[in-house]
C-alpha cells in the first residue's frame, strides 16, 4: 500500500511539480490549495507526510499546523513546512509550532523526496 | 630738667589742641563741608598712626641694641604699599563694599557672618592690643620722668605716673571716640587729630635730627664718623629674624586694629590708596631718616648707660635745649596718644558690636521687652570697653613692670595679630576656605602665639612660672614654650611665628577641605574673591543706615521685583489700617514678609535676611543688598538653565518623534521586503522545480515535456512582471518620474485600455457600456499612463469578477477644474473588510486563479493619478465595485 502525501499549497504550479516527483516515487498524492479545506482533508486521508505552504489565503499555514497538533487522530501526523518567506524568524515560529521539518522555496527537488521519504518512514 | 607743672600744663593744652581741631572738624562735617578733610592727603597722614611711642622713641634703643635692625619695621609697610594695587585695593574695596566696621567684622563677614569668629579676632586683638598699650603708657611714662627728672632710672618709674596717663587717655578717648554713636564707625575729628598729630611727631623728630646733625655735629659725614663699628654692622642682623620683622611688619598694616580702622573704615575714597602708596612710605622714610645719627649722638653725648629709648628728649636736654625737648615730648605725646585712642575706639567697636551687643540682645530677647535704647547700650558698652582696653594696658604695664625693652614688646603684638592673617588672605583669594577651617586656625595660632611668646613676656609673672619657661610644661622637653616641639636655635619671636603660622595656616587648609560651607558663606565667599569684578563706584553711600521698612522695601525689591513688593507693601498696610505709606515693621509684618521672600530664595536665606535688617544686627543692610544682588543673579541663571533644559527636552522629544517615524519606515520597510521576497520566491519555485524534472526525468512524456516548460514561460514572465511593477512602484514614489501632461480625451484613453485588454484576454469576454459624450471629455493627463491606470481596473475586473461576461459601466461628472471618471462592475464587490486594504502593497484579495499580479496594480494606479494631480479611490456604494478616477480638465 503506497504511502499518502497531502500537499497544502496555493500555487498551483508549485503544486504540481510536488505531485510529479511524489507519483513518479510511488506516493499517493492530495492537493488542497484552500486553507479551509486543509484540516478536514487531513483528518479524511490519514496521510503519512503532510507538505504544508505557510503563506496560504483565507487561512495561515501556521493556523492549520495548530490545529493539526491539537487533533488526537492527526497530532502525530509528520508536518514538512515551505515558505517563500526566507527568514529565521519565521523558521523558529513554525519548528515550535510543531513541525517537523522546514524548507524554504525555491527548493530542490531530490531535498524535498528525500525529506518525505524520511518523515513517512519508508 | 623741666618742671613737672610745666610738662602737665604743656600736656593738657596740647591734648586741648587737639581736641580743638577734632572738634572742628567734626563741626565742618556736620555742615556738609567736608573740604581738605577728604583729601588723600589727611588719609595719608592719619595712617601715620602706625608710627606709636614705640617708633618714636623706640627705634633709637632698638637702633642703639640692635644696629639697623629696626629698619626692617618700615620696610615692611613700604612693600605693602608700594604694592597697594594687589592687596589694599581689593582689601578697601572690600571694606567699603561690605560695610566693614572692623577686622573682626571683616573675618566675620567672609565666612558666613559667624559671630563667633568675629568673638576670636576680637578677643585675639585686645589681648595682643593689651601689651602694645601697655608699651605706649611706659613710653609715656618714661619720657616724662626723663623730662622731669623725677624717678632716677627706668623701670621704676612710680605707679601713679602711669595710673594718671592711664585715666587721663581713657577719659579723652571716650570724649573723643564716643560723643555719638555712627553706624558706619568713621570720625572725620579723630582723624583730622591724628593727622594733625602725625606732623607734629614728624615735626620733632625732623627737629631732634636737624639738631642733632647740624647742631652737635657738622653735618652728616662728622656724625657718622663717631658711630661705633657696630652700630652699622649688617652681617648680624640679615637673617631669620630680620625676614620674620619684615613680615610682621607688613602684616600688622592690616591686622592692627588701628590700622585697619584707618586704612578701610576710616577710607572715603578707594583711590586715596594710590597717594598712600607713595606719600605713606615718604613719610615712613623721613621719620627713620634721624634714627641712627640720635642713636650715635646720644652714645656719644650722654654717659655710658644711658637709656638709648629717651635718646630723642635726653640728647637735646643735656644740651640745655629744653625747649626742643618739650617739642619732642610733645612729638612722643602725639605718638603715643593716637595710638592708644585709635587702638582703643577700634578695639571698644569691636567688643561692643561683637560681644556686648550679641549677649544683650540674647537676654532682651529672653526678657520678652519689645523696646529697648540700643543707641544707650552702645555708648555705654564703648565706653566701658575702651576704659576696660585701656585698663588691661596698665595691668600689663605693671604685672610686667615695664622690664623688656620697648620694641621686643611691640613685636609681641604683631606676632598675635598675624593670626588674623590666614584667615583673611584666605578669605580674600581662596574660595575653598570656611568657617570652621578659619576658626580652628586662628584658635590654634592664637594658643600657641599665647604659650610661646606673649605668656613668656611676663618673665614668669603670670600664669606660668619662670621654671616652666625654662624647662617646659610638666617638665617635658617638648613643650618648652621657647623651644617647642625640641626647634631649638632659634629666636624666640622667629620660633613663635614660625609655630603659630604653620599650624595656623595648615589648620586652615585641612579642615576647609574636610567640612563644607553654608550658603550663606558661599555668597559672601564669592563677593569677596570676586571684589574687584565689578567695576569701583565712588559714589557708594557712606553711610549706614538704621533697619526700617524702608530697608524692608528695598530688600523686598530686589528680590521679589517693584510690582509684587508694592503689592505686598500696599496689601500689608491696609491691613494695618494704614491709608499710605509704608507698613509698620511689626512681629506680624516681619513674619509675612520673610515668608514672601522664602518663595523666592528660600526659608534659610529670607530668614538670615529678614533676622539681620529687623534684629537690628551688626551687619548694615547694604551686605544684605548685596546677598538679595547675588541671589538675583543665581536666580536669573538657573532661570536660563530651565530655559535652556525646555529647549533640549523639545528637541529630545523631536528626536523621539523622528525615531518613532523612522521605525515606522523600517518596519514598513522590512514588511515591503518580505513581501517583495514572498512574490519572487513563488514563480522562481515553479521554475526550478520544473527545470529539475526536466533535466533529471529522462523518460518524461512529450506532453508533459511540453506542458512544464509552458509553465516555466509563465513563471518567467510573472516573475519579470513583478520585477517591472517594483521598480515602476519605486520609481513612482521616489518622484523621479516623467510626465507628460497634455490635453487629452477621456475616450481615448479608455478605447486604448480595452484594445490593451482586449489583448491580454485574448477574447472579447468584457462588456463597456460607456457615455456617449466621452470623447469630448477633456483632461490633462499623461495618455500612457492613464491608460495604465484603466488597464488595471479593468484587468482586476476580468480576474476578480464573478460573471463569465463581465460588464463595466463608465460614467462621468465634471466638477470646476476636474472630472470624476467612475468605473463600476457587477462583481460580487469587495467586503467592507477589505476595502481599508486595497491600496496597500502585495495585497490580493481574492484567490489566484489568474496568476498576474503581485498585488502591486493599485498602489501604482494610485501613484500614478496622484502625480497626474488627480485621485483614485473606491466608492463603497454597492452591488460590485466602483473606482473612481479623478482627473484634472483642461
Amino acid at each position: 500500500m503506497p504511502k499518502k502525501v497531502i500537499i497544502v499549497e496555493d500555487e498551483p504550479n508549485i503544486a504540481e511539480s510536488l505531485n510529479f516527483i511524489l507519483n513518479r516515487a510511488g506516493y499517493e498524492v492530495k492537493w488542497v490549495s484552500d486553507g479551509n479545506d486543509a484540516v478536514f482533508e487531513i483528518q479524511n486521508m490519514q496521510p503519512d507526510v503532510v507538505i504544508l505552504d505557510v503563506m496560504l489565503p483565507n487561512r495561515s499555514g501556521l493556523e492549520i499546523l495548530r490545529d493539526l497538533r491539537a487533533a488526537p487522530a492527526i497530532s502525530k501526523t509528520p508536518v514538512l513546512m515551505l515558505s517563500a518567506k526566507g527568514q529565521t524568524k519565521d523558521l523558529a515560529i513554525a519548528i515550535e509550532t510543531g513541525a517537523d521539518h522546514y524548507m524554504v522555496k525555491p527548493f530542490s527537488n531530490a531535498d524535498v523526496l528525500a525529506k518525505v521519504t524520511e518523515l513517512a518512514g519508508t | 630738667m623741666i618742671s613737672s607743672n610745666v610738662v602737665i600744663v604743656v600736656a593738657i593744652s596740647y591734648m586741648a589742641l587737639l581736641f580743638g581741631v577734632a572738634a572742628l572738624a567734626d563741626r565742618q562735617v556736620a555742615r556738609g563741608q567736608f573740604g581738605w578733610l577728604k583729601s588723600p592727603l589727611v588719609y595719608t597722614l592719619s595712617l601715620s598712626v602706625y608710627c606709636t611711642g614705640w617708633t618714636f622713641y623706640g627705634a633709637v634703643g632698638s637702633a642703639v641694641r640692635n644696629g639697623l635692625e629696626f629698619a626692617a619695621i618700615y620696610i615692611g609697610p613700604t612693600l605693602l604699599f608700594v604694592g597697594w594695587f594687589w592687596l589694599l585695593r581689593k582689601l578697601v574695596r572690600v571694606g567699603r563694599s561690605q560695610r566693614i566696621t572692623s577686622i573682626a567684622d571683616l573675618v566675620s563677614s567672609r565666612y558666613g557672618k559667624s559671630n563667633d569668629l568675629a568673638v576670636i579676632v576680637t578677643l585675639l586683638a585686645v589681648i595682643s592690643s593689651t601689651p602694645y598699650i601697655a608699651l605706649q603708657l611706659q613710653s609715656l611714662t618714661i619720657s616724662y620722668t626723663a623730662l622731669t627728672g623725677i624717678a632716677t632710672s627706668p623701670g621704676q618709674s612710680p605707679v601713679y605716673i602711669s595710673f594718671w596717663f592711664a585715666v587721663g587717655l581713657a577719659g579723652f578717648t571716650i570724649l573723643f571716640g564716643t560723643r555719638n554713636v555712627d553706624v558706619n564707625e568713621r570720625h572725620h575729628g579723630v582723624v583730622t587729630a591724628i593727622a594733625f598729630e602725625a606732623v607734629v611727631k614728624l615735626f620733632a623728630l625732623l627737629a631732634v635730627g636737624v639738631f642733632v646733625v647740624y647742631g652737635l655735629a657738622d653735618g652728616p659725614a662728622d656724625i657718622f664718623s663717631r658711630a661705633p663699628p657696630d652700630i652699622l654692622q649688617t652681617d648680624r642682623i640679615f637673617g631669620a629674624r630680620w625676614i620674620t620683622l619684615n613680615m610682621l611688619s607688613a602684616m600688622a598694616i592690616i591686622t592692627l586694629p588701628r590700622m585697619f580702622h584707618v586704612l578701610v573704615v576710616e577710607n572715603v575714597d578707594e583711590r586715596h590708596l594710590a597717594t598712600a602708596a607713595w606719600a605713606f612710605p615718604l613719610y615712613l622714610f623721613l621719620i627713620s631718616l634721624f634714627v641712627i645719627p640720635i642713636g650715635i649722638a646720644g652714645l656719644s653725648v650722654l654717659p655710658a648707660g644711658s637709656n638709648p629709648d629717651m635718646f630723642v628728649l635726653t640728647v637735646p636736654l643735656s644740651g640745655g635745649h629744653t625747649g626742643l625737648a618739650l617739642v619732642a615730648y610733645l612729638g612722643g605725646l602725639s605718638a603715643a596718644t593716637s595710638m592708644v585712642i585709635v587702638s582703643a575706639i577700634a578695639l571698644s567697636t569691636m567688643v561692643s558690636n561683637h560681644i556686648v551687643v550679641p549677649i544683650w540682645l540674647r537676654l532682651r530677647e529672653n526678657s520678652n521687652k519689645t523696646s529697648g535704647d540700643v543707641r544707650g547700650v552702645l555708648l555705654a558698652s564703648r565706653r566701658v570697653s575702651i576704659a576696660v582696653i585701656i585698663g588691661l594696658g596698665f595691668l600689663y604695664f605693671r604685672l610686667t613692670g615695664g622690664s623688656e625693652a620697648l620694641a621686643s614688646i611691640g613685636l609681641i603684638a604683631f606676632a598675635g595679630l598675624a593670626q588674623i592673617i590666614p584667615p583673611l588672605m584666605a578669605g580674600l583669594f581662596w574660595r575653598g576656605a570656611n568657617r570652621n577651617g578659619a576658626a580652628m586656625g586662628m584658635i590654634i595660632g592664637s594658643i600657641i602665639w599665647i604659650y610661646t611668646l606673649f605668656l613668656p613676656s611676663f618673665g614668669g609673672g603670670f600664669l606660668i612660672s619662670a621654671d616652666t619657661i625654662a624647662n617646659g610644661l610638666f617638665g617635658w622637653e617638648a613643650l618648652k614654650p621657647r623651644a617647642l616641639f625640641g626647634l631649638t636655635g632659634l629666636d624666640p619671636l622667629v620660633h613663635a611665628v614660625f609655630w603659630s603660622l604653620a599650624l595656623n595656616i595648615l589648620t586652615l587648609i585641612f579642615v576647609s577641605l574636610a567640612t563644607t560651607p553654608n550658603e550663606l558663606e558661599r555668597l559672601q565667599s564669592a563677593l569677596f574673591i570676586d571684589a574687584m569684578r565689578k567695576g569701583y563706584d565712588a559714589t557708594t553711600p557712606a553711610l549706614g543706615r538704621t533697619a526700617a521698612s524702608e530697608d524692608l522695601y528695598t530688600l523686598a525689591q530686589r528680590i521679589l521685583g517693584t510690582d509684587r513688593a508694592y503689592a505686598f507693601f500696599l496689601k500689608s498696610a491696609a491691613e494695618q489700617g494704614l491709608e499710605k505709606g509704608l507698613p509698620d515693621p511689626s512681629n506680624a509684618f516681619i513674619r509675612d514678609f520673610e515668608r514672601e521672600l522664602a518663595g523666592s530664595v528660600g526659608s534659610a536665606s529670607a530668614h538670615a535676611m529678614v533676622s539681620q535688617i529687623a534684629g537690628g544686627g551688626t551687619v548694615s543692610v547694604d551686605d544684605l543688598m548685596n546677598i538679595a544682588d547675588e541671589t538675583a543673579q543665581i536666580l536669573q541663571y538657573s532661570q536660563q538653565l530651565e530655559a535652556q533644559s525646555k529647549v533640549l527636552e523639545d528637541t529630545a522629544e523631536k528626536l523621539r518623534t523622528a525615531n518613532a517615524q523612522l521605525t515606522e519606515i523600517g518596519e514598513q520597510k522590512d514588511l515591503f521586503l518580505s513581501h517583495v521576497s514572498h512574490e519572487l520566491r513563488t514563480p522562481m519555485t515553479s521554475i526550478r522545480s520544473f527545470a529539475e524534472i526536466l533535466r533529471e526525468t529522462p523518460d518524461i512524456s512529450h506532453p508533459d515535456a511540453q506542458k512544464f516548460v509552458s509553465i516555466i514561460d509563465t513563471e518567467s514572465h510573472r516573475l519579470t512582471r513583478l520585477l517591472d511593477e517594483i521598480l515602476d512602484l519605486s520609481f513612482l514614489e521616489s518622484g523621479r518620474a516623467e510626465w507628460t501632461l497634455i490635453p487629452v480625451s477621456l475616450g481615448d484613453v479608455i478605447q486604448r485600455a480595452r484594445q490593451n485588454v482586449a489583448a491580454l484576454d485574448g477574447g472579447d469576454r468584457l462588456k463597456f457600456e460607456l457615455p456617449k459624450d466621452l470623447s469630448q471629455v477633456m483632461v490633462t493627463a499623461d495618455p500612457d499612463r492613464s491608460s495604465q491606470v484603466l488597464i488595471n481596473l479593468f484587468t482586476n475586473v476580468l480576474k476578480y469578477g464573478s460573471a463569465d461576461a463581465p460588464t463595466i459601466t463608465v460614467t462621468t461628472s465634471r466638477g470646476d477644474s476636474y472630472v470624476h471618471l467612475n468605473v463600476h462592475d457587477d462583481g460580487p464587490g469587495i467586503g467592507a473588510d477589505d476595502r481599508a486594504r486595497v491600496f496597500e502593497k502585495f495585497t490580493r484579495l481574492a484567490s489566484k486563479d489568474l496568476a498576474g499580479s503581485a498585488g502591486l496594480g493599485l498602489p501604482i494606479s494610485r501613484e500614478i493619478m496622484r502625480n497626474m494631480g488627480g485621485d483614485l479611490q473606491l466608492l463603497s456604494e454597492g452591488p460590485g465595485t466602483t473606482f473612481r478616477a479623478t482627473f484634472k480638465t483642461v
